[in-house]
C-alpha cells in the first residue's frame, strides 16, 4: 500500500504569483512531464530533492516557500546545546578593575 | 495521461485478455480430452507471440496519440516503474511456488507449463495493475 505523502506545496499559487506560468510551462523549465507537475501539485507524489530546487528556482522563490511539512514549517528544528554549553553566557560586561 | 501510464493500461489489457482467451480455449477441452494429449504448445506460444506483438504495436500506437511528452520518462515515471515491478517479482516468486511444487510431484508436463504460465500472467497483471493504481492514487 502506498501512503500518501505529507509533504504539501504552494506550487499552484506560486505559478500564478510568477506570472501565470502553466504547468507544461513549468513542467518544460524543470524537465519532467506535465502529469509529474500536476501529481506534485496534487500531493500525488513527492518529488526528489533536486526537481524539488528546480522547481523552487523556477518559481523564483526559496524552497520553504515551495513545499512544507506538517510541524516543521512554523520555526526551524532546535538542536540540542553541546553539553556544558546549555546555559549561555549573559551579556557581557567590561571588566573595568573596580571593586563595588 | 502520460504515456507510461498509457503503456502500463495496454499491458493490463493484453495480460488480462489473451490469457484469458488461452485458458478458456484449453482448459475446456479437458472435459473431452485427457491433459497429456491437448496440443497446447503452440497455442501457448502463440498467446505469448501475440501479446508481444500487440504490446509493441498498441505502444507505437499510443506514442503516436501522445503528442505531448510521449518521448519523455522522467524520475516519476521511473520510481513508478520499479515500484511496480518489485512488486510483480515478488508475485511472480510466490505463483512459480505451485509448477514447482508439480515439478516435484512428477505431474505432468501440461501442467507445469500451465501453471507457469499462470505466474508470467500474473506477474504481468500486478506489475501493471500496481503501476496503474500509483498513477491514479499517489505515489
Amino acid at each position: 500500500m502506498v501512503k500518501p505523502t505529507k509533504v504539501t506545496n504552494r506550487i499552484r499559487a506560486l505559478r500564478f504569483a510568477a506570472g501565470e506560468v502553466t504547468q507544461a510551462e513549468l513542467a518544460e523549465r524543470i524537465g519532467v512531464t506535465r502529469q509529474t507537475v500536476i501529481a506534485i501539485e496534487q500531493g500525488r507524489y513527492s518529488p526528489s530533492l533536486e526537481v524539488a530546487f528546480q522547481i523552487a528556482r523556477a518559481l523564483d522563490v526559496p524552497l520553504d516557500d515551495v513545499f512544507q511539512y506538517p510541524g516543521t514549517d512554523q520555526q526551524p528544528p532546535r538542536h540540542p546545546a553541546p553539553e556544558g554549553t546549555a546555559s549561555r553566557p549573559g551579556p557581557v560586561t567590561p571588566n573595568t578593575g573596580r571593586t563595588p | 495521461m502520460s504515456y507510461d501510464e498509457k503503456r502500463a493500461w495496454i499491458y493490463a489489457a493484453i495480460a488480462a485478455s489473451l490469457p484469458a482467451v488461452y485458458f478458456v480455449t484449453i482448459l475446456r477441452q479437458l472435459a473431452t480430452t485427457d491433459a497429456t494429449e491437448i496440443a497446447y504448445i503452440r497455442p501457448m506460444l502463440a498467446a505469448i507471440g501475440a501479446a508481444m506483438v500487440l504490446n509493441i504495436v498498441l505502444s507505437i500506437g499510443a506514442a503516436l496519440f501522445s503528442a505531448e511528452d510521449h518521448n519523455k520518462t522522467d524520475e516519476r515515471d521511473t520510481s513508478i516503474n520499479l515500484y511496480g515491478e518489485y512488486r510483480a517479482g515478488v508475485v511472480l516468486g510466490v505463483a512459480m511456488v505451485v509448477p514447482f511444487g508439480l515439478t516435484l510431484a512428477g505431474a505432468d508436463h501440461f501442467w507445469i507449463a500451465q501453471g507457469m504460465y499462470l505466474a508470467f500472467v500474473l506477474s504481468a497483471l500486478a506489475s501493471s495493475l500496481m503501476k496503474i493504481g500509483v498513477y491514479r492514487r499517489g505515489f
